[in-house]
């Protein structure tokens, strides 16, 4: 359990001093998750020694999005000025990129395997 | 998604909680337990816990966990009449958690690398893709149903993780406390409705469904993906940090030969 804090929290550390060092615009924990990637893929850091807090984590990820959620109250009246072009031009987009997303890829996966 | 400004996207650690807050109050002592730390963060337990138990037993997508606690939570907190920063007092405790696990994601990625290497160019591609039409869809759909220039800028970064949406909605001259907030229903809409979209879209392919899903709803949907399997979580993870690099990277440029900046 220590272990498992001391690697985690240390690869969003290192993102962190990453983002600070160099002003790249990305969020440290984006740099935490490929360092983590890339220290497993080296060897550095064993599959077991992340294996039981990261699957928590990840299993339950959706959970801690619920306090930000919340933060939409005190949103409510600059959404409703323009509740209807938000709500319609977020959802068409969505459904865009979805969409365009599978359907790219499935078209290049199938020109690679002819 | 996570850190609100409030507490820094540079993540200065757990603020202390307060537990000098509540000073007592003759007439009022009922109201002052009602936001109480303790009570609050088990209320939000609890009524996520009860809402992923009515999920599960219904098997409804529409009856999303996330939406269900959002909506009682504020719900109960406009009842109350307590404010959200008295809220994110203790919840800021859970939200603390957000970055550990994007972090944690890192783990469904090693698993997936060898897949990952074989097809990097198609994944990569299509997430860009995927990027594009959505930065120049959301902003032509908005502006032709009368969104303001300003309303309409501050959509483009709404399929990524809300440091980013947030950062790049501040340098395009956008409203990042109003992207902070589409990006979380872009992405509970995602993970509620993303997998029948992509049936209906005959999206069939389960690295490309993960990717999209990823692509699109960054971390919510990633949640999701992760629920149906981890092998449809790893390439979600993947297309939200490919998706979050290329909206830092595109953003500006798009909107400029859009001719919107």
């Amino acid at each position: 359990m220590i272990r498992q804090c001391t690697i985690l929290f240390g690869c969003l550390a290192l993102g962190e001093l990453i983002v600070w060092a160099t002003g790249i615009p990305l969020p440290s924990s984006i740099i935490g998750m490929l360092l983590l990637t890339l220290f497993l893929k080296l060897g550095w850091l064993r599959l077991e020694w992340v294996k039981g807090m990261s699957d928590f984590l990840v299993a339950n990820l959706g959970f801690f999005f619920v306090p930000p959620g919340v933060a939409l109250m005190l949103y409510f009246d600059v959404i409703k000025a323009e509740l209807l072009p938000i709500t319609v031009a977020t959802v068409v987009s969505t459904v865009v990129v979805l969409v365009v997303t599978g359907q790219v890829h499935q078209l290049l996966r199938k020109k690679r395997n002819k | 998604m996570h850190g609100r400004t409030r507490y820094g996207t540079d993540g200065k650690g757990i603020p202390l909680p307060n537990h000098t807050q509540h000073p007592p109050n003759q007439n009022n002592n009922t109201m002052d337990f009602l936001k109480n730390d303790f009570f609050l963060l088990t209320l939000t337990f609890g009524v996520f816990l009860a809402a992923k138990t009515l999920q599960k037993k219904t098997g409804s997508t529409l009856l999303n966990p996330i939406l269900i606690s959002i909506a009682l939570l504020i719900g109960y907190l406009k009842l109350t009449d307590i404010s959200y920063g008295e809220y994110n007092k203790s919840a800021h405790l859970i939200e603390f958690w957000l970055k550990p696990a994007v972090v944690a994601l890192g783990v469904p990625l090693y698993r997936q690398l060898s897949t990952i290497r074989k097809q990097i160019v198609p994944l990569v591609v299509s997430s860009l893709v995927g990027c594009i039409s959505g930065i120049v869809s959301v902003v032509i759909v908005a502006r032709m149903c009368g969104a303001s220039h300003d309303v309409a800028i501050s959509l483009a970064p709404k399929s990524v993780t809300t440091p980013i949406a947030m950062e790049v909605s501040r340098s395009i001259g956008g409203i990042p406390s109003l992207t902070a907030a589409v990006v979380v229903v872009v992405g509970i809409f995602g993970a509620m409705l993303g997998f029948r979209i992509l049936q209906v879209g005959h999206v069939h392919n389960p690295i490309a469904q993960g990717l999209s899903m990823g692509t699109a709803s960054h971390a919510v949907g990633t949640s999701k993906a992760m629920e149906v399997g981890t092998h449809y979580g790893a390439f979600s993870s993947l297309g939200l940090t490919l998706n979050g690099i290329f909206t830092a990277i595109f953003t500006p440029l798009v909107l400029k030969l859009m001719g919107m900046i």
